[in-house]
């Protein structure tokens, strides 16, 4: 009896670990826009919405092979970051913090019901069945395990990215001082543009992970955004290690309160977490300024 | 003349429900006074900067909590009403509270008060064996849903005449802010908080003082409409979409002027009517849509509102 207790503790605290990667890369995203633009992008579960909904065009209807498909897919969001930052919150950069938070809320409405009126409200899926990986008595998704794989390998790439080259040198350098850095010869309209579609990236490489474990509908978003806002908020927003512990924090809570419980009780117990945090580090796990 | 004219449209709104029997129309402006309501509530507190996502939480509060103390408990909307203001009013002090204390602002608080929405909805949906989950909940009928007991009332010119009272009170507590001093603080901590706090304001208290009015005015508004439609669910009485249609409305208005929020709910409410009536089931979204992009398209260039902006140009052609 107590064996097969901890078996199951043991496949939770796996499978945590697995959605941490998951729910890491969407913060990640969000972290890095944050950080350098200093711009909350409400829609950035919409945009991985709208990648998932690349994925099952390109997959499903095109019969695109899956990685030419994420290829596109990623590039597609990335250019939709640029888009976006263009059109939204290039003319707010000026304006109060909070406009621009709103304008994105505004675009959330828009690709919401876009999705609704051209896709429709059906449930989609790309049909792919990924088996199920059995280790010494323990189920553990291969869907999910490929999804953390390919988060953590995102995160590596963008680390040596911001840390070896001249852009990314300067991204960082930009997050830093705003002020300063556009009189030390750094362009910041084409850093902010260039740190867009990296977001944008990002979200798409979600999207393609997210597309294999999940259905598509047009409110999938709703699924991923609060809890992404909650992880960057508990993380220090803008603050890419802590963002990356909180998800690994969050997605334990919610594995192992989902073992038992049902799962929106695990949802619940790590929103009430991030309450109780809000007391104890009202300014993220690792507090970033004063 | 602008001193009679309020009086004037303020008789002609009352008068409606007794020459005007049309079930329909007077639906539409039952719900647009409630919404109307909602959304100055929301404004209270919105227009000092303090912008707040949770507000779909506290309404999804305020309407459960009354709806669950009459089916469980039996107890009258009476004291069910109040009840639920003061459990809203404690889940707005336990969240608001470490915000304003730590000197959570901008972003940050609309991060943290988005997560309360998001909370919400998810307990509402996860208590499914009590609330019914998303499948939505239902007060219990009383004496054939006419009963002032149980405020509930079969005619719509019952609710008209409730809807309107309720929100011609909102636009006076409105207006009651305007004029205090809590007005003059909170301008002050909206532009630098360290300086007014540097000139003895108490940035703490004031800031939850018009947080704690604009939550439990939330609870009322949300009480109202429960007692209304006599149907809550977790998606239209809680959630970010809630939260945001709030603070959309009220923008799309012009949330420094008094009537903006009001105008917001007429502007919305009408616009997805009319799509709905004209359109059917193939309008589908449509609205949202619209809305999405006047939203974005307000905020870059009429950040004040279609009222603020209309009284603007109404000044300067004045000079």
């Amino acid at each position: 009896m107590f064996d097969i207790f901890d078996i199951y503790l043991l496949e939770a605290l796996i499978n945590g670990v697995l959605l941490g990667g998951v729910l890491a890369l969407l913060a990640l995203g969000l972290n890095l826009i944050f950080g350098v633009i200093d711009v909350v992008w409400i829609c950035y579960a919409e945009l991985i919405m709208l990648g998932m909904y690349g994925m099952y065009y390109l997959y499903v209807v095109y019969h695109l092979p899956f990685v030419l498909a994420a290829v596109i897919c990623i590039a597609g969001v990335g250019g939709l970051g640029v888009v976006l930052h263009l059109l939204v919150i290039s003319p707010l950069l000026n304006a109060m913090p909070i406009n621009q938070l709103l304008a994105t809320g505004g675009v959330l409405f828009f690709l919401q019901s876009f999705a609704t009126v051209a896709f429709g409200i059906d449930f989609r899926n790309l049909g792919i069945r990924l088996p199920v990986l059995e280790v010494s008595g323990m189920f553990l998704s291969y869907a999910r395990l490929l999804a953390c794989g390919a988060a953590l390998a995102g995160m590596v790439v963008l680390y040596f990215f911001l840390a070896r080259t001249y852009t990314g040198a300067a991204i960082r350098a930009i997050a830093q001082d705003r002020q300063i850095m556009p009189l030390m010869g750094v362009d910041a309209k084409r850093i902010y543009v260039i740190t867009s579609l990296i977001g944008g990236a990002l979200a798409g490489l979600a999207a393609c992970l997210l597309v294999l474990q999940y259905d598509i509908h047009p409110f999938i978003g709703l699924t991923f955004g609060p809890i992404t806002f909650m992880i960057c908020v508990l993380g220090g927003l803008g603050n890419m290690i802590g963002g990356f512990v909180a998800a690994f924090v969050f997605a334990e809570i919610i594995e192992v309160s989902g073992l038992y419980l049902d799962l929106e009780w695990g949802y619940v117990f790590a929103f009430a977490f991030f309450i109780a945090m809000m007391f104890v580090r009202p300014r993220g796990l690792m507090a970033r300024r004063s | 003349m602008n001193r009679v004219l309020p009086w004037v449209i303020g008789a002609a709104l009352v008068a409606v429900p007794f020459v005007y029997h049309e079930p329909y129309p007077l639906h539409i402006m039952v719900i647009i006074l409630i919404w109307s309501f909602l959304y100055t509530s929301w404004s209270v507190m919105g227009r000092f900067g303090l912008v707040s996502l949770g507000h779909g939480g506290f309404m999804g509060i305020g309407a459960y909590v009354l709806a669950l103390l009459w089916n469980y408990a039996g107890l009258t909307p009476w004291l069910g009403i109040p009840v639920a203001m003061l459990a809203t009013a404690a889940i707005a002090l336990l969240i608001a509270y470490p915000c304003f204390r730590f000197r959570i602002i901008g972003h940050y608080f609309a991060l943290v008060t988005l997560a309360l929405s998001a909370i919400v909805q998810q307990v509402i949906t996860a208590t499914r064996d009590y609330t019914g989950g998303s499948l939505g909940y239902t007060p219990n009928p009383y004496h054939r849903g006419n009963s002032i007991y149980a405020l509930q009332f079969s005619g719509k010119e019952t609710w008209y005449l409730i809807a309107l009272g309720a929100w011609a009170v909102a636009l006076l507590i409105r207006r009651q802010v305007e004029r205090s001093m809590l007005r003059y603080a909170l301008e002050a901590i909206a532009e630098d908080e360290d300086a007014a706090a540097a000139a003895g304001v108490h940035v703490t208290a004031e800031k939850l003082k018009i947080t704690l009015l604009s939550a439990m005015m939330t609870a009322f508004g949300a009480a109202l409409y429960c007692q209304y439609q006599l149907f809550i669910s977790p998606d239209t009485v809680s959630g970010i979409t809630v939260s945001l249609q709030m603070v959309f409305a009220a923008v799309v208005g012009g949330i420094y002027v008094g009537v903006g929020p009001t105008v917001g709910a007429i502007i919305t409410i009408v616009l997805a009517e009319v799509l709905r009536i004209g359109f059917g089931t193939a309008a589908v979204g449509w609205d949202n849509l619209i809305y999405g992009i006047l939203l974005v398209v307000f905020i870059i260039f009429l950040p004040q509102g279609i009222v603020g902006s209309v009284q603007a140009r109404w000044a300067a052609a004045r000079q």
